[in-house]
């Protein structure tokens, strides 16, 4: 394997601040007003096919009177504005993202195509249901596919988001362990876990327990059977876990769980790395949230929508969210009241998250049942090159292989100087987005690393030597380097302390000119 | 396999630097009795795009397109004309391909229109702080309960009978588990539901939530209802499921409300069967450390340029894990951009031009439907009322269906029990109805009601 770009040409004669230009703008990077501040009043980039009449008299004292304060502009500049903008953000289609936990693949353009049908996406969710039968079969079908590949006899579709579909099964545990006239107060959640599970864990009345990771990066099985006993409602695990790692035991831990009546959360975000190659039904758990933002490629949008549907057992099914979808002699139909009054209720408006329906939906039928095992294969096999190609220059937290993700930690870092946050900074110079960063919690300084199985060999040979570059920049004592990075981004390092100490949460007319 | 880059000399040689002969060792820590052998058979395997897109638009083609009918449905979800330059201005690959703002160095882009997101939403309800948006109207409004029983230390939530069912649920699901709350909700009614709302009131209660317009189209004066509730020491939540209206109608926050949670599909979103949707959060300023949700601050660099932030994440599961004021973490981070684009593009002006259109081609509606023999039940509307029918609305619902028209949501759709309200039908009118839409909704109306 050979590294053998010039990774060091930018370096030697970057200046510490940037050339100053008449304009303020840098080449291809424009700097860009707030929308506000580009307001001619009375403009509009809106128009009407007959002249709108002021009906707002009809609505007498109810009317509103003083002007709200939007900014007028037309299209081109609306349409200037908004692609500079984008500019300034780094996105998956432009480079490599290597979030762990988060899957960062391609979103497939075809997806995209199909969500924006007029059969789709001109829908209104109350239209009678003879006039949506498509989109029922739709949702059928996706969830047919998310219960065969999770080898799970129910499904919750309504779930907005993966913090969304864990309350969903969190409530439904709980709906079950009170219909079994057995409440209990306790989840619980292993020191790796995201922090939604134990926000999620609240949010449903339960006391959170943490359980300790062992020296491989997994559950400590006996640390476990000591946490577990009549109080326990459940247990909250993601797997693979936040380290990356397969809980070597989990089949063991399942029958823990159980024995001691609770039951198996599974938090599904890191389904990416098994799909197609272990049904988590068989490992023995309850329910299981999946982010179709994540293993099924709809979009992340720069922070949602999401989806995150649940799959569960028949024990479960029954308490499951309204509203479900059903078949019947007359064709499908969508079921809103709870005939048989075990559902613990409404998740959210009207039926679930459609638009992700519809891209995920394609993206299976596009991979395929062999195709989503050669996403897992090569999701997998690209993070184990990543580890197996850095071990030597930084340090892995535990032992491979791993799973879909690779996680190092600061120890390669000890007296540089150089901290987890500097060297990931350094990142943003060289072209790549930072790796997820302190997080999983139980190693120190963590490097979560993950590059799906969209990224080519090349892009990730350029971010192994991208980072080899760096660690070895870092062990020489070049710590300055990472102290100022990064310093070809839009901006430099933001500073959030003064944001939280005195936080300035909109723009207000006049501000700007008082602050000159 | 089009999305997948590797050769089989990629993957072999890949294989080479990690030591291991095939990709089935990197999975030898899968139970054994767990491990797949091969493909599930009960699976299609891979297709074409073009097979795909076959497969798809065959789904769509059952379904009739509110684009090709004339559509009067509201209820929760309004059909809206959406300028061309939104869709494609959210399509750019920064913004739909890019990940949550944490690294802001990188993400300027979407943190500076999360800010302009927070400031037109403030503007808007008349309101001095907004969140970068929450799932959708209904979740938001479940988390306005949760955050007024944070701040005022109370655990009693009061419902006004007209909010719209599924948030009136969600606020159900959504408590039935937190902190002991008690959900003290109303049947709806035809007249005011505010009658008799304020002394529902007592010194548990937290919050008070209404609906404005209500769920049958009524707007109200709330500025009464706020002084009362206060004087109570509860917070006034206020809930518009069109925000829309906002461009004619006096603003919650100038009514007095303590939290507005709204619907934003309406601007740059489609009905899209129901989703996603975004839900608007804003709260007075000093409950803002209470706030659900992500929020964009304005800070500077450490070259002292302006730039923007994630802020207050002290809030925040992953900062918080348990003691978190929610567990969202993904949010509507795409229909807010959408939001915010169509916003823009409308301005002060276009947006009162297109609320007023909205009102006038409503009030064409009502008055084609009056002349059909429909009784109006909404005195003061914006875009939706309700109309008494002579037959059961679902019926004349479904038959109207038939004749190709979308006419409206009967009312036994959102109250099931309620059979007092069995002939009663929900009807929006906005900008994309046209003089002949209504036209075939009242002759269709004619035909089938006699």
């Amino acid at each position: 394997m050979t590294h053998s770009a010039d990774l060091s040409r930018h370096r030697d004669g970057a200046a510490s601040a940037l050339p100053e230009t008449a304009s303020g703008h840098s080449g291809l990077d424009h700097e860009e007003p707030l929308i506000f501040e580009l307001d001619s009043p009375g403009r509009s980039g809106a128009d009407w096919p007959e002249p709108p009449a002021d009906a707002t008299s009809r609505l007498g004292t109810l009317a509103r009177t003083a002007p709200i304060g939007l900014p007028g502009l037309s299209e081109p500049q609306v349409v200037r504005h908004y692609v500079r903008l984008s500019r300034k953000n780094y996105s998956i289609d432009a480079g490599l993202y290597p979030l762990g936990s988060c899957t960062m693949k391609h979103n497939p353009r075809l997806n995209e195509k199909v969500a924006r049908m007029p059969g789709f996406a001109e829908l209104h969710p109350m239209q009678p249901p003879a006039t949506v039968q498509g989109a029922l079969a739709c949702i059928d079908e996706l969830a047919t596919w998310l219960k065969t590949l999770t080898g799970m006899p129910a499904v919750a579709m309504s779930p907005a988001a993966g913090a969304a579909g864990e309350l969903c099964g969190l409530m439904a545990i709980r709906a079950c362990l009170e219909d079994r006239g057995d409440a209990r107060e306790i989840v619980l959640v292993p020191e790796s876990a995201h922090g939604t599970n134990p926000a999620t864990a609240a949010m449903c009345g339960y006391r959170v327990e943490s359980i300790p990771a062992d020296a491989r990066g997994r559950v400590d099985l006996a640390a476990l059977r000591e946490k577990l006993n009549d109080r326990v409602a459940a247990i909250m695990l993601t797997n693979p876990n936040t380290c990356g790692l397969f809980e070597t035991d989990i089949v063991e831990i399942a029958q823990a769980v159980h024995e001691a009546g609770a039951l198996f959360y599974c938090d599904g975000a890191n389904f990416n790395a098994i799909v197609g190659r272990v049904r988590p039904g068989d490992l023995g758990i309850d329910c299981m949230h999946i982010n179709l933002h994540k293993t099924f490629s709809t979009p992340h949008g720069g922070g949602g929508p999401g989806s995150g549907p649940v799959v569960l057992t028949a024990e479960l099914a029954p308490f499951a969210p309204l509203p479900t979808v059903v078949q019947d002699g007359e064709g499908w139909r969508l079921v809103e009241q709870d005939a048989g009054g075990k559902s613990f209720g409404r998740l959210k408006g009207f039926h679930g998250q459609m638009g992700m329906f519809t891209r995920a939906l394609t993206y299976m039928l596009s991979h395929g049942s062999d195709g989503l095992r050669q996403v897992a294969d090569d999701s997998v096999l690209n993070a184990n090159y990543i580890l197996a190609s850095l071990q030597d220059v930084m340090t892995p937290s535990f032992d491979g292989p791993c799973m879909h993700e690779a996680l190092f930690d600061d120890r390669f870092l000890k007296d540089t100087g150089v901290s987890t946050l500097d060297f990931a900074k350094a990142m943003i110079d060289e072209g790549f987005h930072p790796m997820t960063m302190y997080f999983p919690l139980v190693v120190h300084g963590a490097m979560l690393i993950e590059p799906t199985e969209t990224e080519s060999k090349a892009s990730i040979d350029m971010l192994i030597g991208t980072l080899r570059h760096l660690a070895e920049r870092a062990k020489a004592g070049d710590a300055d380097l990472f102290h100022e990075a990064p310093r070809l981004a839009p901006r430099r390092r933001l500073d959030e302390t003064a944001a939280a100490r005195k936080p300035i949460l909109r723009w207000r007319p006049g501000v700007m000119e008082a602050a000159e | 396999m089009r999305y997948l880059p590797h050769t089989e000399a990629d993957r072999a040689a890949m294989l080479r630097t990690i030591g291991a002969a095939t990709v089935d060792e990197l999975f030898a820590d899968v139970p054994a009795s767990a491990r797949l052998s091969a493909p599930l058979d009960d699976l299609p395997p891979h297709a074409s795009e073009l097979a795909v897109e076959r497969h798809m638009a065959a789904l769509a083609r059952q379904n009739l397109s509110a684009a090709d009918a004339p559509c009067f449905l509201g209820a929760g979800a309004y059909r809206h004309h959406i300028p061309a330059a939104v869709d494609h201005l959210i399509q750019r690959s920064e913004f739909l391909t890019s990940y949550t703002p944490y690294q802001p160095e990188v993400s300027q882009g979407t943190l500076q229109y999360l800010f302009e997101f927070q400031t037109q939403v403030a503007l808007l309800t008349g309101m001095e702080v907004a969140n970068a948006s929450l799932y959708d109207g209904a979740s938001a409004c479940a988390e306005a309960v949760l955050m007024a029983a944070r701040v005022t230390r109370r655990h009693r939530a009061v419902l006004a009978g007209n909010l719209h069912p599924h948030y009136r649920d969600v606020v159900r699901t959504m408590t039935r588990y937190s902190g002991h709350m008690q959900v003290d909700s109303a049947a709806p009614v035809l007249g005011d539901d505010l009658d008799g709302l304020a002394e529902r009131v007592d010194d548990t209660t937290a919050c008070v939530v209404v609906q404005n317009p209500d769920a049958f189209g009524n707007l109200r004066d709330l500025r009464p209802l706020a002084q009362a509730v206060q004087a109570k020491g509860a917070l006034l939540v206020v809930v518009v499921t069109e925000i829309l209206s906002l461009g004619a109608a006096m603003p919650p926050g100038d009514m007095g409300a303590d939290i507005v949670v709204c619907e934003g599909q309406s601007l740059g979103n489609p009905l899209g069967f129901g989703g996603p949707y975004l839900g608007l959060f804003a709260s007075r300023e000093k409950f803002v450390r209470n706030m659900p949700g992500r929020l964009a601050g304005e800070t500077v660099d450490s070259d002292g340029r302006r730039g923007y932030v994630l802020t207050l994440s002290t809030r925040e599961q992953h900062i918080r894990r348990e003691k978190a004021t929610s567990n969202i973490c993904t949010n509507s981070g795409l229909c807010s951009l959408a939001f915010t684009i169509h916003l823009s593009l409308l301005g002060e002006r276009g947006l009162r031009d297109l609320a007023g259109l909205n009102m006038a081609r409503a009030a064409a509606t009502a008055d084609a439907l009056v002349g059909a023999g429909c009784e109006l039940l909404t005195p003061v509307y914006f875009n939706e009322f309700a109309v008494r029918l002579k037959k059961p609305a679902s019926k004349v619902v479904d038959a109207l269906a038939d004749f190709g028209v979308l006419a409206g949501v009967p009312a036994t759709r959102l109250w099931p029990d309620a059979a007092e309200l069995d002939d009663v039908m929900l009807v929006a009118a906005t900008e994309t109805v046209s003089d002949d839409d209504i036209a075939a909704l009242a002759t269709a109306l004619k035909e089938v009601q006699g």
